[in-house]
């Protein structure tokens, strides 16, 4: 296809997916203005039957928590994957030569990024632990919570050294985490079904509403994707780390 | 729409059209980071603090460390292979 066709059919088709967008977008409705039934069912009950504050964590991890399970299964196989690809093959070497440049293409971490990472670290751990926490209560949960508490373990390695991070032996443990997440997931699954003849049924009393322990399974449930998402995080980090260190050592 | 998700809106346009002609990887993921962040501001005005939260933590946590880390095997083994070249 000469160089001039191509042009002219990649217009065609942008002028066309405009016009779907545009059309779709005129025929959505006002902002606020939603019709749909099961958004102001949930709205009016949730409250009151789930005892939560946050109705956004009630509908993913109470009434639609078969969703969240598939997502969380997607990321837990998406790691999978990405250990997959990225493991000493047969033909690499697994414990490559020292002498190849000690700190080449990496420039030495500078006391200011060392000192704010020194800081920041605690900081980071207690807001990660926080959302997790009253996923609840307010906005937030296990996905954005655990992402956080990834980034202050990634701060260690900011502010210090690959080495120290080495010692926490980041992917066994963090494999360990990241299937006991998963694991207690699809287990408060299990234990609807056994308590209420329901899979995912919120099985457990629900307190009161506002009280940091109340929704019954939903903090629960924050907590163990809270801890597969952690863990998910950083076995990515830590593998990609792998693969980009190879040579530092 | 009030002043604040007018506002933001346009800022995101802006942000998001200077992240496509950055050329740079490294300034591009910075100014990504920025226009994720705008993007959060803006989820955060149409009252989807849950939205805004996941858009934080994957502008800037998530998205980041990826592309520095393979930003870093790229720039290694480029000069693996400006070694070889030399040899």
């Amino acid at each position: 296809m000469s160089p001039r066709a191509r042009q002219i059919s990649c217009v065609v088709v942008l002028l066309g997916f405009g016009a779907f967008l545009v059309w779709g977008v005129l025929g959505l409705q006002d902002f606020g203005h939603w019709t749909g039934l099961y958004g102001r069912r949930v709205l009016k009950v949730a409250s009151s039957e789930r005892q939560v504050t946050n109705v956004v964590s009630a509908v993913n991890f109470d009434y639609r928590m078969f969703d969240t399970l598939i997502e969380e299964l997607i990321l837990f196989t998406s790691v999978m994957g990405v250990m997959l690809v990225l493991r000493h093959q047969r033909g690499e070497d697994p414990e490559p030569e020292h002498a190849a440049g000690d700190s080449e293409g990496f420039e030495d971490t500078t006391d200011g990024v060392r000192v704010l990472g020194v800081i920041l670290i605690g900081v980071t751990l207690l807001l990660g632990l926080y959302i997790v926490v009253h996923g609840h209560l307010t906005p937030g949960g296990g996905f954005q919570g655990g992402v956080i508490l990834g980034a202050a373990v990634l701060l260690v390695f900011l502010a210090g050294e690959f080495v120290t991070v080495r010692h926490l032996h980041p992917v066994e443990t963090m494999e360990t985490i990241e299937a006991v997440g998963a694991a207690g997931f699809a287990g408060l699954g299990l234990g609807g079904l056994i308590a209420s003849s329901a899979a995912f049924h919120n099985f457990i009393w629900t307190g009161t509403s506002g009280m940091l322990i109340s929704g019954g399974t939903i903090p629960l449930s924050n907590l163990a994707v809270g801890c597969a998402v952690f863990g998910a995080i950083l076995i990515l980090a830590s593998e990609l780390l792998e693969q980009a260190l190879i040579v530092r050592r | 729409m009030n002043a604040l998700q007018f506002v933001t809106i346009v800022m995101v346009c802006l942000a998001s059209t200077v992240v496509v002609f950055t050329r740079d990887p490294l300034r591009q993921l910075m100014v990504a980071g920025i226009a994720g962040l705008l993007l959060a501001i803006l989820f955060f005005s149409y009252q989807a603090p849950d939205v805004a939260l996941s858009q934080i933590v994957v502008s800037t946590v998530a998205v980041p460390i990826m592309v520095l880390l393979a930003l870093v095997h790229i720039k290694r083994d480029e000069g693996e292979h400006e070694e070889e070249d030399e040899s």
